[in-house]
């Protein structure tokens, strides 16, 4: 799966963008330095938008398609913000075939977003995950830390209001 | 003899320079060891495994393009075990290959087609399974990218690296892997300054040029119009490699005599516009000079230059020589003296050079290039598209008679001859500045320091009591790494000449792709500005400033060199762009 870009607009602060000099200064002697700057850029601003790879570009003094092509090589990044609440549906064997394929369906079309995508308003974040080990439960889904299992798509309306109030 | 290693291949001992790679050490047994990803000096990842071969005591086959040799070492190239391996690794890239070969551009010129057939790879479909689907990337001026005909060998991104350009590379992983930009823009939304490196770097049809050939043809049917053809310094030392004819060959007689069998109404050289640049280019130097303008002056005549220039160093584009290209000169004369010494309208002119570049595809869309108030150039053909006109005109290239130019605009000096190769402007500017601030005809025509094709050249000049420091630089790499020096301080120079492509036009983006195998062996660039250089030291006339076709165009038209109406017609404008 190519991964999704963001087209919601950039909220870095100059706060972020501090920090996130300061670590391309501690690696900037480092080779391979493009790995852990972008790993602490990603903690920093929770997913790797245009702007961050720019400064990174900039900061380590390498191509920005030498970043992205990076960015998209490894599966740990990630280039779409998460939103206040990411709800995580897991796809593991289990689950699928107990109906998550549904259900995140179901979520998708309630938020109008694609899974690893994120609300406009910046509420809600889709993510399709492998086993979480729950397989008791299944169908399971996460939302932040909460668990919700042995789920059905008419379980889905009741815990998305959960979190919209 | 520490610098010799003893080795066996397929049997028998060689003694082969120590630090060789296999690939190297196979090419004194006479073996040529297939490559697709290795270029020399530019790619080197051993991604392909097309070049695999085995080594006594390894593991499994190594790759021989970046394997070292060492003492002892028994190395087989050509088991079963290897002829297989390479087989069912072509077989397997053809399982994600758009296979339309028969109306594919790099037909007969494709490398994974040459091995294809070498390896007997009957069976295109061994491996049946998903294929990819991208569509084509057509955002350029200059190129179109069709991702189904590549295969990931990388030399692309590579080329784009060495020009430090870098807005290519692999993006995704696995089966997504595929050739694009960062954040999947298109070409035109980024910095590419369209030099087409990549496509001579191309070893399938992945990459070619935007082809015009078609349309010229239509052009030239047309009654209405006035179809003019000229053509760069650098086409005629690179197409007769289109035609089978030796790499170097000079072929500007026949070149003449193809374009006018093609039906264009006037065929001119770009050389008399080279002349023109020279004119105007050491004028404006010596202004800089005297008045005390900006130092110092770069050369503007590669626009793969000026488009990185824009992106990458604006700081500097005051140091750019305000005059056009000489395809934009040409262009400009054509449909302003030309067209109204015809009484022609400029509207119906249209003109259409062959160039050795890619980038002059896009220049010819620049703003300040419409001298007549139509644009200045109408069509651009690269070295390979003139040569596709040619055969499908079915003209017998080879064995035409040697002709000339049409007079009006066909007349030029060996100045403007060497354009085509780096330290050629230069060279060609220093023999009119120099006779200008002497005052009298110097005998002094070679300017050997800035010959060559080392990526960064030095020189100084003692000319009319003045010392001139001048430096030559091709490749783009070499450009930012002098104008970082002078950005610190730690160079000082009155005059650069700058081209994109490494070793000038004769190696540009449109010229004559060369295979791997012939890139690895053969100096290209070399021998193609011989044939530059050789033609100019035949020449009677080898300054720009003493030819007639000056003279007449001065006299006639622009008054002076520098003047109002030159300034009006054969110079231009740069301005910033953004890097991201």
């Amino acid at each position: 799966m190519q991964k999704r870009i963001s087209t919601l607009p950039f909220k870095g602060t100059p706060e972020q963008e501090a920090r996130l000099l300061a670590a391309i200064e501690a690696h900037r002697a480092d080779p391979g330095a493009v790995m852990p700057v972008l790993q602490e850029a990603q903690e920093i601003y929770g997913y790797l938008p245009e702007e961050v790879q720019q400064i990174v570009a900039e900061g380590l003094n390498i191509s920005m398609q030498e970043v992205y092509g990076v960015a998209t090589f490894y599966s740990m990044f990630t280039l779409t913000p998460k939103g206040e609440n990411h709800i995580s549906v897991c796809l593991g064997t289990a689950c699928y075939v107990k109906g998550a394929g549904d259900i995140i369906d179901k979520i998708s079309q309630r938020l109008g977003i694609a899974a690893e995508e994120c609300t406009e308003d910046g509420r809600f974040s889709l993510t399709a995950c492998r086993c979480i080990g729950a397989c008791g439960l299944a169908p399971v889904l996460t939302v932040n830390d909460e668990v919700y299992g042995r789920l059905t798509v008419d379980d889905v309306d009741t815990i998305l209001a959960k979190y919209q109030s | 003899m520490e610098n010799i290693v003893n080795v066996k291949i397929n049997g028998k001992e060689y003694a082969v320079p120590a630090g060789s790679t296999i690939l190297e050490a196979a090419r004194y047994a006479k073996i040529d060891i297939p490559t697709l990803c290795f270029l020399k000096d530019l790619n080197e990842i051993a991604a392909c495994r097309i070049c695999v071969v085995e080594v006594k005591g390894a593991r499994s086959l190594v790759a021989s393009c970046v394997y070292p040799v060492n003492e002892g070492m028994e190395i087989q190239t050509n088991t079963p075990k290897i002829r297989e391996s390479r087989k069912t690794t072509l077989e397997l890239l053809l399982s994600n290959h758009d296979k339309k070969c028969l109306s594919c551009i790099r037909s007969g010129s494709c490398e994974l087609q040459a091995l294809c057939y070498e390896y007997g790879v009957e069976d295109v479909d061994r491996f049946k399974g998903l294929m990819q689907d991208f569509p084509l990337e057509i955002s350029g001026e200059h190129l179109v990218r069709d991702n189904n005909k590549c295969i990931l060998c990388r030399r692309c991104e590579a080329a784009c690296r060495a020009q430090h350009v870098e807005v290519i590379g692999a993006n995704a992983r696995g089966f997504d892997t595929h050739i694009g930009c960062a954040f999947e823009k298109t070409l035109a939304e980024t910095a590419c300054v369209g030099c087409g490196q990549c496509i001579v770097a191309c070893p399938t049809g992945a990459l070619r040029e935007r082809d015009d050939v078609d349309a010229v043809f239509k052009e030239i049917s047309n009654p209405d119009k006035y179809v003019v053809f000229h053509a760069a310094p650098s086409v005629r030392a690179g197409l007769g490699e289109e035609f089978g004819l030796p790499i170097g060959t000079n072929v500007e007689g026949r070149m003449a005599a193809a374009a006018k069998r093609l039906g264009f109404d006037q065929v001119f050289d770009t050389n008399f516009a080279a002349d023109l640049t020279i004119m105007e280019e050491a004028t404006e130097f010596l202004q800089r000079v005297k008045n005390g303008g900006k130092l110092p002056m770069i050369t503007s005549c590669s626009p793969g230059w000026i488009n990185y220039a824009e992106h990458f160093h604006p700081e500097f584009l005051d140091n750019l020589s305000s005059c056009k290209s000489p395809q934009q000169m040409a262009g400009s004369v054509i449909k302003t003296w030309f067209a109204e010494k015809n009484n022609l309208d400029p509207k119906n002119v249209v003109v259409v050079s062959a160039m050795p570049c890619t980038a002059k595809k896009g220049e010819r869309l620049r703003d300040g290039q419409s001298a007549a108030g139509v644009p200045d150039t109408d069509y651009v053909l690269t070295t390979r598209e003139f040569s596709r006109m040619i055969k499908r005109a079915g003209v017998d290239f080879v064995n035409l008679p040697d002709e000339d130019f049409d007079p009006a605009l066909g007349v030029f000096s060996g100045a403007g001859v060497i354009f085509g190769a780096t330290g050629g402007v230069m060279e060609a500017a220093l023999r009119t500045a120099a006779d200008v601030l002497e005052g009298k005809d110097l005998s002094q025509l070679d300017y050997h320091a800035v010959r060559g094709i080392d990526g960064v050249k030095e020189a100084s000049y003692e000319i009319a009591g003045l010392t001139v420091n001048v430096a030559v630089v091709s490749g783009l790499a070499n450009a930012d790494a002098l104008l970082n020096k002078i950005n610190a301080g730690e160079a000082d120079y009155h005059f650069i000449e700058v081209m994109c492509c490494p070793g000038g036009c004769v190696n540009g983006g449109g010229q004559p792709i060369k295979s791997a195998k012939v890139r690895n062996t053969v100096d290209i660039k070399t021998l193609r500005a011989s044939a530059l250089y050789n033609e100019d030291s035949g020449m009677k006339l080898r300054k720009s400033h003493q030819s007639p076709v000056m003279k007449m165009l001065y006299d006639e038209y622009f008054g002076e060199p520098g003047s109002h109406k030159a300034h009006e017609i054969l110079h231009t404008h740069y301005s910033a762009k953004p890097k991201y």
